[in-house]
Formats: C-alpha cells, structure tokens, sequence
C-alpha cells in the first residue's frame, strides 16, 4: 500500500499536478497508512471514517491550475461544469465546498468523485487504489484547465473578462510550461515483428506523456501487425504500457481484447479505411479547447449538442473536428472519426482530443500530434488577441 | 391500496401454499428507505425464520423487486431471491432476470414471500391483484422448457414464468430456477426449495405503471449510465459482453493462465482457444439475448433456440471437465437448463467425480451423468458430498460446499479472498473482484498480491449488494457505480438518496446475512478454500508464476477482512456493529 500512495504522489509532482512533497495520499486495509506527515491528516482520518473507501488523494494543485481552480471555484457556484467530453462523461460535474470541515468534504465526495476545496486543493477518492484518485485529481485539473482557458475566450468574444479575469489569465498564462522544442527519436518503422512493434508502442507513449500530450491515463496507442491490432489497455497509463497492450486479432477469432482501450472499435475503423499502420490518440489542451470553439453556435439548432450532433464540417489547426462520445454507441466517436480519418492523417474530437495516423511507425503520428496542438494553441492566442489588440499575448510554441 | 410511494408499489404479496391462501402487507415508508428493495428487502424476511430448515414449511422462499425495477433506468430489470440453501445450508441469494422483476412490480407488487408446501403440484398464477394457486400436476416431471411451452400458449405474451424441472422436483440440491425460459437462478439449490413447497412454476402478469418521482431527472441519469457504458470496453467493446456475451471472459482466463482446468489441478486448457466466444458464437449463428430493460444482452442463443453457455458454464462444461467436443457442451448446457440444474455445481461436480474415479465422460457418458444427478442419484448432492462418500474430501473444489466459479484463485487473490468470505460459498458474484483484477475497471489492481484486498472486497460487496436492492444488474457496474445510481433512485422515489445511504443499504445487506450464517454456525473457519490452492502450483508459463497462494497471507487477509467488515476474531458479527446500522444484534447463544 505506502508503495502505491508514494508512486501517485511521485507521478502528482512528476506530472506537474502537484509541487513536491505536497501531495496527502492515504490507503486503508484493515488500518489506514499515509503517505507522508502532514497537519491535514486529521481533516482526512475523520473523512475516512465517515467514508467507506480505500484511499484518499488530497493537495494544493501547482500552479498554473490552483489559479484556474480557486477561480474557477468562485465564479461557478457549488458546482464546477467541465464542457471536455472525457471529463465530463467520468466526472459529470466537480463540486466545491467552502468548508473544510470532515463532514463538509465528506459529503462533497458523497456526490461525486472528487472535490475542490478554494484555497485549499483538490481532494478525490479511490475505492479500490490510489490510482483512482490520481486519477480523478489530474482530471479536475485537466478539465478546469480547459474549461478555464475555454470561458476566457469566450468572454473575449463577447464584450471582454473583466478585470479580475483578465488579472488571472495574465498570471496564468505567464505560468504556462515552456513547449518542448523538438519531436522526439522514436524507433523507425516499419516494425519487423510483435516485439519490435511492443517496444515501440511503450516507448512513443512515455513521449506523450513526457510532453504533456495526454493527462492521468487518457489518451491511448495502437498499432497493426501481422493483421492484429496491437493497442494499450483501458485505464492504462501511457508512460508504463509494457506487459498493458492487448493484441485483437482482426479476424475476430479472439476476444482477448476485452480490456483494450474503450476506442479500439475506432481504431479499427481507421485501420479498415486507411493504409494506417500506428495511431496515437492524445489530449492536447489547446487543441481540445479549440475543438469546442464554434462561431455558429448561437444560431445552431444542436447548440447544446454540438459534441454529439454536429454537423458542421470544421477544421481546427489544419484537422478536421468531428463530434463523437468515448467508445461505441449510436453517438461514439467511431462512427464519426474513421471517415474524417479517411482523408485527414489527423483528426480532433470535439472536447476530447487529437487522434493521428501513420503509415510506417510512431514519429511521423507524434510531429501531427504536436504540430495540430501547437496549431491550436497559437489560433488561441491569436484570437484573443484579435479580439482585444490592446493586450500583447507573446505565448507561442 | 392506492400507494403514496414513487417506485415502489408499497405492496407486499404473502403466498402460504399450505393454506392455499395469500395475504398483502404495505410496509411502511421507513422499511422502504431503510432496505430499499431486492436483496436487502429479501434479507430482512428471511431473518426471522432464518434457523429453520431449508425444507422447512414456514422457511420463507423472498422474491423482491427494486425500486428502480420497471422504469427506465438502464439494466434495472432483475429481481433478487433469497432463501436458506438446501446445498450449502447458508443463506442463498440469487438476482433472477428475463421479465419477472418488470411484470412483478407492473402487476402492483415489490415482492413475494412464499411459505408452506402445498400437498399436490402447484403453480402460482399472478394476474396483477389476482392471486390464483393451480393445479401442476400435469407438468410433474416435465422439463422446463416442456413447461414454458404449455404456459406459452395460455398466458400473455408478456407475462413471466420462473418454473423448476425434474431436478427441483426431485430435491437435488444442486436444481435451478429457469426464468423465461433462459435466465437460470442457479446457484445453491434454489429449485430444490420450490420442489419441497411443491412449487412447480411461478407466472405473473401485470398491466400497471411504475409511478417515477422525476421522469426528467431520471432520464438524466440514464444519459450518463448510458455513456458510461458505452465507454466501457467490458460492456459494449468490440469484445465486450453485448457483442459476445459473458463467454468472451474465455479468452483472459486463459492468456491469464489462470482457467480452471481438470477440476483445479491445472490453470491451463491447451484447447482453450478453439472453444472461446467467437467460435461458439460462429458455429451457432449466436444472437443477443437480454433481461427485460438491459442495453446489454450478455446472454447467447444458437440459431436453433438453444442457449450458449455463458462464461462460467462455457469454462466448467469444457476445460474443469476435460471436455474439447463443442457440441457435446452445447447438448450438456441444453440439458441442464431443462432438467433445472446448476451447470456450475454439476460441472464443478462432474470434474470431481473425473479427478477421483479417474474416468473421463464423453458423448456417451457425460449427458447421462447429468440425467442421474437431475434425479437426486449418484454424484446429485454436489460435489462436497461425493467427495467426503469417497474419502477423498480435499477433491472437492468448494467453499462452504458450494461449487467454485470459473477464475483460479492462484490467478486472482482478490477473488481468492471473496470466494473464500462469500456467504453464499464459493461464489466471486458478491464481490466481483473479476472488475479490477483482470478487467481493469474501476483501475487495475495487481492480481498477485492481497494488500489493500480486504477493504475491496469488504466495500464492493456492499456496493454490489447495493445494487441487487435497486435492483440493478451487477454487470452494469462495470462501467457505472452507486454515484450513478444514486441520482436514479432519487429520480425515481423522490429521496435523497446519496452514495452513503446507498452504501448502508448495502453494508445492512450484507451485515444481516453474515448475521444469519452465524445463526446457523457458520464464522470464519468456513470462509476458506480446499488445500489444493495452498500446496500445488498452477500451470505457469508465459511469463506467469501461478505459485501456490502463500496460507498465511490469506488468514492475515481474511483476518482483516472480518474486521473491517464487523465481525469478531472468530468471524461472529459485533453487536456494536449492528447497532451502528440499526440492526438487532445476534444475542449470545442463538447460534443453532
């Protein structure tokens, strides 16, 4: 147990989500062990004991995101609203509590998986490891990340953030991570066999995670060999994919595939419409926020839809957007994202994420990957600016 | 009675099959926010006259609906039966599927408690308010599906029929309930406890309305139950059950290493991969099949109206018996189904009988093997019996003498740990630690280890026991949890009803049947596995070490799992911790 709450605290600094030592982790068997000393272990023994669960995950975001959050927290009431598809669909919303009362933060994760607490942090639960409150915490961070850079432009659009955004967005903006510079050296393709290929998949998803492409476990990889569908596991995290990628043999003769990715039925739709040999999927922030930027929508009958109902053919950032759920269904994205794919190596789903495509292995997938997100990012800032040219933003990739 | 209530029809039917009479209770609001429905409801009949005999006249046989069964929350169509096992003597819970639960409620009831035994065969005929107790003589002996076929012609076509076959009425302890012909109650004897009441088949009919508090809020919540299944690879993957049904399970077993093969001594089945879900479901022209109100439809049937076996069946029909002929388990799983009886315990029993006569059963042997168990002969009182008969008890492969499921302990210690704490016996369903020890889902856990273990188990069998009292079906769970569910039942009922009361309901659940095992002297020294777990290897290779599972980190584990779960030491319930959920204690001497 003290193994796996030093593991996620280590990946909540690693990943940016958390300054170091900071992070409170504590997991229950049939006693309760923390992850460190800490002046709020009071605060959350008397939550686990009002709480049935394993393990809790409670810190101050780093910054920028403990900016976005405690704002966020004071504009939207007892409720955050992430717009971002995956967050939405495994969040639904993000309660605030001002309290910081056991009882108060109890009953915050009473309805919902994880918490903000303005001023304090993040606090969110596992039931059965401490990965799910990593999970959950990097999650409210991702999804007030975007719904925060999301609100802003939209108040651009419409009469310009009064001062107090303003002062926040500069601040946050100022915080952002410096881009990384250059694509990485993955292996070359064409891959000769299984292992070479294995190796190849673990290696390019430790890239999208070392460069901030996907947050907590998001965001999955495939590649096709030998006619299966070599594709990391559901829930897997893409920087420790050995022994986690599952192989599904397109001829259907094997359901070994029953813990792949929830997006296999999509990557199989773009493997059957095109001469695609790697795909990566990832959940670039700029290029989500801008998916879920629409000009028309005002006027648009699936205004409140446009995830699932749009129409409208659109590109952001040179790729198309399609709307689509996680997974299948008669709105999951794998109706709507092979066909884009079809005529477009890259293609955004709208609030979700960047998928790309290569013909021979992973290096050509990752520089589409990173050049539709620094795209995106820079249509952002170029917005914005357009829309208030009093105010010089100098953020570029 | 018109009801107040949202949900609940607030209408409970007493049947005394002795008396030929029945009689309605309309328990008060209270009871309804404190069990809530199904299994807990079940649960909270059955205390009262828990000590008694399974065959016992006045032991109550519970069938209960939930709040959420008939209306439009997703995968709500099931109700739960409780009883005492005629084979383990625990109390027996199974959830039961196809249209009963939805016609029970739409006929005015949230459940039944049969009592008595009636002198000749009967059936009991439910026609919304109108109860009528039938004649069945003419059914006795037959077959289920000869029983679904004469209904058939005389009921509506909507109504339910849950009926036993020659096992039930001959009393085998391993004899099943089928429901709609494919929907089997099978573990623990169930069909046995509707032949000892002379009970042959239950219909019911209703033509009423479920009254929802929010139709709105409801709907809402189906929206995000609904995207979260679709996201779920388990579910509604290109794999998943509602393309394969539960069979495609097959497939990780056995890249796991961890399926049981020749009745445990080995965890892997070489023929495995010819005789997986895709081949089944290729040979067969397979189609879905599903309970009333389930997106899902994890059951199978052949293009011949057969059903195919689901997982459990599927892996104990081939790789626990030796078996590779697909359309010899075809024909054994066929068979089972009409005779009415557990195709888990028979094959769990059969693959006993194999390990210790040494012969194998083939097309000439095996369909006649489960004729004799059917009529209460031979190996027909399960596997533990048979075993002890022989001298050889550590050859059967149970847990309070009930059958084990189809995940090897040794590959899964989670599992290891439920099966082993199950009241039922041998059984994962309570616990489901299937979910994140293989399917990954809520995250995966590491399958080898049992730290951090007994909590999990401890608290998915409240939330799964949670679910059986909405009712909704375990499988959903999967992708959904009480969070969800939460917001459906107060859409549905009009309360407030959060994660933590629903966690309560649960945790009451599964308190009280602990309680009424330990009535019948049932603590912790039953919560174990058969030597063989503790001392032979599995079939490693693969990569895979599947070591035998160490003994004294499995008592540390079930150790704690009795503390975290209110017991003491011995495995007793703690006053204390009856009084905590408003129950009434176990008083000092009263276990039988």
């Amino acid at each position: 147990m003290k193994e796996l709450l030093n593991k996620y605290a280590d990946k909540m600094v690693r990943h940016g989500l958390a300054e170091a030592n900071t992070p409170l982790l504590g997991g229950r068997d049939a006693f309760t062990q923390w992850n460190r000393e800490d002046a709020n272990r009071k605060v959350f023994e008397q939550v686990f004991e009002l709480m049935d669960v394993g393990s809790l995950v409670f810190a101050r975001p780093a910054e920028p995101y403990a900016d976005i959050i405690d704002f966020l927290a004071s504009r939207h009431g007892s409720s955050i609203r992430p717009r971002d598809c995956e967050t939405r669909t495994f969040l639904h919303d993000i309660p605030v509590t001002e309290s910081f009362e056991p009882q108060a933060v109890a009953d915050a994760l009473f309805r919902r998986k994880a918490a903000v607490i303005p001023g304090k942090g993040v606090v969110s639960f596992g039931t059965v490891s401490p990965e799910q409150g990593f999970v959950f915490y990097s999650s409210v961070c991702f999804a007030c990340f975007v719904l925060f850079f999301s609100d802003y432009l939209a108040a651009c659009d419409s009469g310009g953030p009064d001062p107090e955004f303003q002062a926040v967005f500069e601040k946050v903006t100022s915080r952002l991570p410096v881009p990384p510079s250059a694509d990485p050296k993955l292996a070359n393709g064409p891959f000769a066999d299984r292992e070479t290929a294995l190796a190849a998949m673990a290696e390019a998803g430790r890239a999208v995670v070392d460069y901030g492409l996907v947050d907590s476990f998001f965001g999955n990889l495939s590649c096709l060999i030998d006619n299966t569908v070599l594709i990391s596991q559901t829930g897997s995290s893409l920087d420790e994919l050995e022994g986690c990628i599952d192989p599904c043999p397109r001829d259907g003769s094997s359901c070994a595939g029953l813990t792949a990715s929830s997006e296999l039925s999509a990557h199989e739709g773009i493997y059957d419409r095109t001469n695609a040999r790697c795909i990566l999927h990832g959940h670039p922030k700029f290029s989500v926020i801008m998916s879920m930027v629409c000009d028309e929508s005002e006027e648009c009958e699936n205004a409140s839809h446009c995830h699932i109902r749009c129409r409208e053919p659109r590109t952001v950032g040179g790729a198309p957007v399609v709307p689509g759920e996680v997974g299948t269904g008669p709105t999951g994205l794998c109706n709507t994202l092979p066909p884009a794919m079809a005529h477009s190596p890259a293609a955004i789903v709208h609030g979700h994420g960047v998928f790309a495509a290569s013909d021979a292995d992973f290096n050509k997938a990752f520089r589409l990957l990173l050049a539709t997100e620094k795209r995106c990012h820079d249509e952002y800032f170029r917005r914005i600016t357009a829309s208030q040219p009093h105010i010089v933003h100098t953020e570029e990739y | 009675m018109k009801s107040d209530l949202c949900g609940w029809t607030g209408s409970v039917l007493h049947i005394d099959l002795q008396r030929g009479e029945s009689r309605t209770e309309h328990p008060g609001p209270d009871f309804y926010a404190t069990y809530c429905g199904g299994r807990a409801m079940a649960g909270a009949y059955l205390r009262p006259h828990c000590t008694r005999q399974w065959d016992h006249p006045q032991m109550p046989v519970c069938i209960f609906a939930g709040p959420l069964t008939g209306t439009a929350a997703p995968a709500s169509g099931r109700a739960s039966l409780m009883t005492r096992s005629p084979l383990t003597g625990t109390v027996i819970d199974s959830p039961l599927g196809g249209r009963l639960a939805t016609q029970l409620k739409q006929a005015g009831w949230d459940g039944i408690v049969i009592t008595g035994t009636a002198e000749t065969l009967v059936g009991i005929e439910i026609r919304d308010q109108r109860v009528s107790i039938v004649d069945a003589e003419p059914h006795q002996g037959a077959q289920t599906s000869e029983v679904f076929d004469s209904l058939h012609e005389l009921m509506p076509p909507d109504a339910s029929v849950a009926c036993i076959g020659p096992a039930g009425e001959h009393r085998s302890p391993m004899a099943s309930i089928m429901v709609d012909r494919y929907h089997p109650a099978g573990r623990g004897g169930l069909g046995a406890s509707l032949g000892a009441r002379n009970l042959k088949y239950l219909m019911v009919t209703g033509s009423g309305d479920v009254t929802v508090y929010d139709p709105e809020k409801l709907a809402e919540a189906g929206c995000e139950i609904m995207r979260l299944a679709a996201a779920s690879p388990a579910l509604m993957g290109p794999n998943g059950f509602a393309r394969n049904g539960t069979a495609a399970l097959l497939d990780l077993t056995d890249s796991r290493r961890m399926m049981p093969t020749d009745n445990f001594s080995k965890t892997h089945f070489p023929a495995a991969h010819a005789l997986n879900a895709p081949a089944f479901n290729a040979r067969y022209h397979a189609r879905p099949h599903g309970c009333e109100g389930c997106p899902i439809h994890c059951h199978r049937m052949a293009d011949d109206a057969r059903s195919i076996p689901d997982f459990v069946s599927l892996s104990h029909l081939t790789a626990l018996i030796g078996n590779t002929d697909m359309e010899l388990t075809m024909k054994a799983f066929d068979l089972l189904n009409r005779l009415g009886l557990d195709a888990v315990s028979a094959a769990g029993t059969l693959a006993c009988v194999r390990e210790i006569t040494g012969r194998d059963f083939d097309e000439n042997t095996l369909l006649p093997a489960l004729h004799e168990m059917a009529s209460g002969k031979g190996p027909g009182a399960g596997s533990r019996r048979y075993a002890a008969e022989h001298g050889e008890p550590e050859r059967s492969m149970t847990s309070k003498g009930l059958e084990l499921p189809a995940f090897d302990p040794r590959g899964a210690y989670g599992t290891a740990l439920a099966v082993a704490v199950s009241t039922v016996g041998g059984c994962d369903q309570h616990a489901y630690p299937a979910s994140h020890e293989i399917l990954r889902k809520p995250v995966a856990t590491d399958r080898f280890t049992f730290s951090g273990k007994a909590r999990i188990i401890k608290t998915s069998e409240d939330v799964l026991a949670a679910a059986d009292s909405l009712t909704a079906c375990r499988f959903i769970f999967l992708a959904a949890g009480l969070e969800e569910y939460a917001k459906a039942v107060s859409a549905v009922t009009g309360m407030d009803m959060d994660l933590k009361t629903l966690q309560i309901i649960g945790e009451r659940a599964c308190f009280n049947e602990r309680t009424m095992n330990a009535l019948n002297g049932f603590d912790a020294t039953h919560d174990d596995l058969p030597p063989r777990f503790f001392t032979e290897e599995g079939s490693s290779g693969d990569g895979i070490r599947m070591s035998p599972l160490n003994r004294e980190q499995f008592l540390l584990a079930r150790a704690a799992y009795c503390h975290i779960r209110g017991l003491d030491e011995k495995g007793l319930p703690l006053k204390e911790k009856a009084h905590e959920l408003g129950m009434e204690p176990m008083q000092d001497g009263d276990s039988a």
